[in-house]
C-alpha cells in the first residue's frame, strides 16, 4: 500500500472527566485509515461514535487529543482551503445573496483574480449544480434546503480543494430532492482528481456514491473496525447498480453492521492491535464466475 | 359604516389618527376659551390687585399654530442671545446630540468588538459596565462642568457617556453571539482576523450593533433637552427653559411639539439602517 494521499494515524479524542474524577471520556482512540487521491469514501457509524469530530479535525476545525492526520507529507493544522467543508445546516452567510456566498470563497481562494473572472468561475460553478436563471440572487431565507445545500456544494466545489469533506450533507433533505443532488455531486467530483470523505447515516447513498465504506463501532473507545470496498463500477446509474451482484452483499453485510456488530465488536477488548480497518472486499463477479449458467442454459436450448 | 370598512387597514388607522386628532385639539381649545371667558366684571378691589392684567395661561392650539407658523416660516434669525430662530435652536442641539453621539459610537462599537471577542474581556469589564450604565447622565455634569472647564464640551461629553451603554452592551453581545458556523466558514476560508470582522461578524452582528445605536440616539434625544436647560446658552432644552422664564407658554408647546419632530425623524434613520443590514436566517 503507498503511503497514501491522506493518512489519519492514531487519531483519539477524549474529554476530561467532569470533576475531575474517574477516567476521561474516550470518544474514539486509534483511529486509522488511509484514502489515495480521487477516492471518495463513506464513513457510517452511529450518533456518537465521533464521526463528526473526525470530520472537524480533518477540516482543521477541531484538534485531536491524539494522533495525527497527514495529507500530502505535511500534517494537518488549522483549516485551509485545501480541504472544503460542505456542512449539514449548509453554512451560508444569510445577508449575502447566493452567487455572494460563492463568490466570497472564490475570492478568498483566488486573491489575485479580476471581479469578471471570480464572478465567471463562480457562475460555472452554480450552473453545474442548477441555481442559474435568478435563483442566484436571492437570499438564503428565500431558497429552499435543497437550492441551499446546491450553493453550499458549489462553494465548496468552487475553491477546488484537494479534498472535500461533506458533513450529513443530505441529512435534511427529503429523498427526491437528496437523490438529484447526490447526482449533482456525482457529476461534479467526477469531473476532477478530488477525494471527498463524507459522512453519511444512509447505507444507500453511501453505497451509490462511494468507492469505499469506512465503519465504525459505537463509542466510547469507538474505531474504525472496517473498510468495505464497493466495487461497482461507475458510471453508476440509480436504477442499475441495484441489478449489480455486489449490491445486496455489500448493503447486507452494512446493515448487519450497522444492526448488529457495531455493537457488539464496540470497545476497546475488540480492537486488533495494529489499530487498522480490516478490508472487506466482495470479490468482481465478472472475474469470479467462469461463465454465467444463465448464458449456458441458452446454449442447450438453442 | 361598511364603506369604511372595506378601506385598507392603513387608511382606515390614518382616518381614526385624524379623527383622534381633531377631537383632542378641540377639547383642548373649548375647555381654555370656555375659562378665559368667566371671568366677567371685576371689582373695584380686583383692578386695584392688578386683575385688569393679562393673565397668563395655557394657550389654546391656535394660538400655538400661529406661533408655529411665525417661527416656521423664519427658523433661522438671531437677534441676540434671548432671541434665536427655533433652526438655531435645534440645529445647536443636533450638532450636540451627534457630536457626542458619535464619538460614543467611534469607541462603543471597536470596544464592544474587542469584549465581544474575548470570553475574558467580556467578564473583566461586565461590572464596571453594570455600575456606570445606570448613573443618570445629568449626575456627570457637576464633574464635567469642573474637569472640562467649557459647558458646551460637558453637554457633549453628557451625552457621550449616556449614548455610549446601550451601542456598547449591545455591540459586545452581537458579536459575542454570531453563530460558530459563520465563524467557521470563514476559518476554513482563511480569512485573516480583519477580514474576518468585516466580512463576516460585523454583518452578521450589524442587526444587533443597530439596535444598539438606535436605543443610545433616542436616549441621546432626551438627555439633551435637560443637559441644555442645566448648562443654558443655546439649544433646544434652553429654549424651553427660557421661554418658561418668559411666561411664553406658546413657545413651551411649540418646542415640545418640536423636540418630538426631531426625536422621530432621528429614529425613522436609524429605523430604516435597520432594515438595510437585517437579514433573514
Amino acid at each position: 500500500m503507498s503511503n497514501g494521499f491522506l493518512s489519519i494515524e492514531a487519531l483519539a479524542k477524549r474529554f476530561p472527566a467532569q470533576n475531575g474524577e474517574g477516567e476521561p471520556l474516550t470518544v474514539f482512540e486509534n483511529v486509522n485509515f488511509r484514502i489515495e487521491r480521487g477516492e471518495f469514501v463513506c464513513i457510517v457509524g452511529h450518533s456518537g461514535c465521533g464521526k463528526s469530530t473526525i470530520m472537524n479535525v480533518l477540516a482543521g476545525l477541531d484538534e485531536a487529543t491524539e494522533g495525527v492526520v497527514i495529507m500530502n507529507g505535511k500534517e494537518v493544522k488549522g483549516p485551509s482551503l485545501d480541504r472544503g467543508v460542505v456542512f449539514q445546516n449548509y453554512s451560508l452567510l444569510p445577508w449575502l445573496s447566493a452567487l455572494r456566498n460563492v463568490t466570497f470563497a472564490v475570492e478568498a481562494r483566488n486573491r489575485a483574480w479580476t471581479k469578471e473572472q471570480v464572478r465567471a468561475h463562480s457562475y460555472k460553478y452554480l450552473e453545474l449544480v442548477g441555481l442559474t436563471g435568478g435563483a442566484e440572487h436571492r437570499k438564503p431565507a428565500q431558497l429552499s434546503g435543497g437550492m441551499r445545500q446546491r450553493v453550499s456544494i458549489a462553494r465548496a466545489f468552487a475553491i477546488q480543494p484537494e479534498l472535500l469533506l461533506l458533513d450529513e450533507p443530505f441529512g435534511a433533505l427529503d429523498a427526491l430532492t437528496r437523490g438529484t443532488i447526490q447526482d449533482e455531486l456525482l457529476k461534479i467530483w467526477q469531473g476532477t482528481d478530488q477525494t471527498v470523505f463524507m459522512i453519511t447515516h444512509d447505507v444507500d447513498e453511501a453505497i451509490y456514491l462511494a468507492d469505499r465504506v469506512l465503519l465504525m463501532t459505537n463509542g466510547p473507545y469507538a474505531r474504525v473496525a472496517e473498510s468495505v470496498e464497493v466495487g461497482i463500477p461507475r458510471p453508476r446509474a440509480r436504477d442499475e447498480i441495484v441489478e449489480h451482484p455486489n449490491y445486496y452483499k455489500v448493503r447486507n453485510h452494512l446493515v448487519h453492521f450497522l444492526a448488529r456488530r457495531s455493537k457488539e465488536m464496540a470497545g476497546r477488548e475488540h480492537a486488533t492491535p495494529t489499530g487498522r480497518p480490516e478490508t472487506v472486499s466482495f470479490d468482481d463477479p465478472e472475474k469470479e464466475r467462469p461463465a454465467p449458467p444463465q448464458a449456458a442454459l441458452y446454449a442447450i436450448t438453442r | 359604516m361598511p364603506a369604511f370598512k372595506t378601506l385598507p387597514l392603513k387608511i382606515q388607522a390614518m382616518m381614526v389618527s385624524i379623527l383622534i386628532l381633531i377631537a383632542a385639539l378641540g377639547v383642548w381649545e373649548l375647555s381654555i376659551t370656555a375659562n378665559s371667558g368667566s371671568s366677567g366684571e371685576l371689582t373695584e378691589y380686583e383692578r386695584l390687585t392688578g386683575g385688569g392684567a393679562p393673565k397668563a395661561g395655557v394657550p389654546p392650539p391656535s394660538k400655538v399654530f400661529v406661533k408655529a407658523w411665525e417661527q416656521l416660516s423664519n427658523p433661522f434669525y438671531d437677534a441676540g442671545p434671548n432671541d434665536k430662530g427655533i433652526g438655531i435652536q435645534l440645529g445647536y442641539s443636533i450638532y450636540r446630540v451627534l457630536t457626542g453621539y458619535f464619538l460614543a459610537a467611534a469607541i462603543a462599537i471597536p470596544l464592544g468588538f474587542l469584549i465581544g471577542m474575548s470570553p475574558l474581556m467580556y467578564k473583566a469589564l461586565d461590572p464596571f459596565i453594570q455600575i456606570l450604565k445606570p448613573i443618570s447622565p445629568l449626575a456627570w455634569m457637576p464633574l464635567a462642568l469642573f474637569v472640562i472647564q467649557d459647558s458646551q464640551a460637558s453637554a457633549i461629553f453628557v451625552i457621550f457617556i449616556c449614548s455610549i451603554w446601550p451601542m456598547l452592551i449591545n455591540t459586545a453581545f452581537g458579536v459575542a453571539g454570531v453563530r460558530k458556523d459563520w465563524v467557521n466558514v470563514a476559518r476554513t476560508h482563511e480569512l485573516s482576523p480583519i477580514k474576518t470582522a468585516f466580512l463576516v461578524i460585523l454583518p452578521a452582528a450589524a442587526p444587533t450593533i443597530l439596535t444598539g445605536m438606535r436605543i443610545s440616539i433616542g436616549i441621546a434625544w432626551l438627555v439633551i433637552v435637560a443637559a441644555e436647560m442645566l448648562v443654558g446658552g443655546t439649544g433646544i432644552g434652553y429654549y424651553v427653559w427660557n421661554e418658561w422664564n418668559n411666561l411664553d407658554l406658546t413657545s413651551v408647546i411649540f418646542s415640545i411639539l418640536m423636540i418630538g419632530l426631531v426625536g422621530m425623524a432621528l429614529d425613522a434613520v436609524f429605523a430604516f439602517a435597520q432594515r438595510a443590514v437585517a437579514f433573514n436566517e
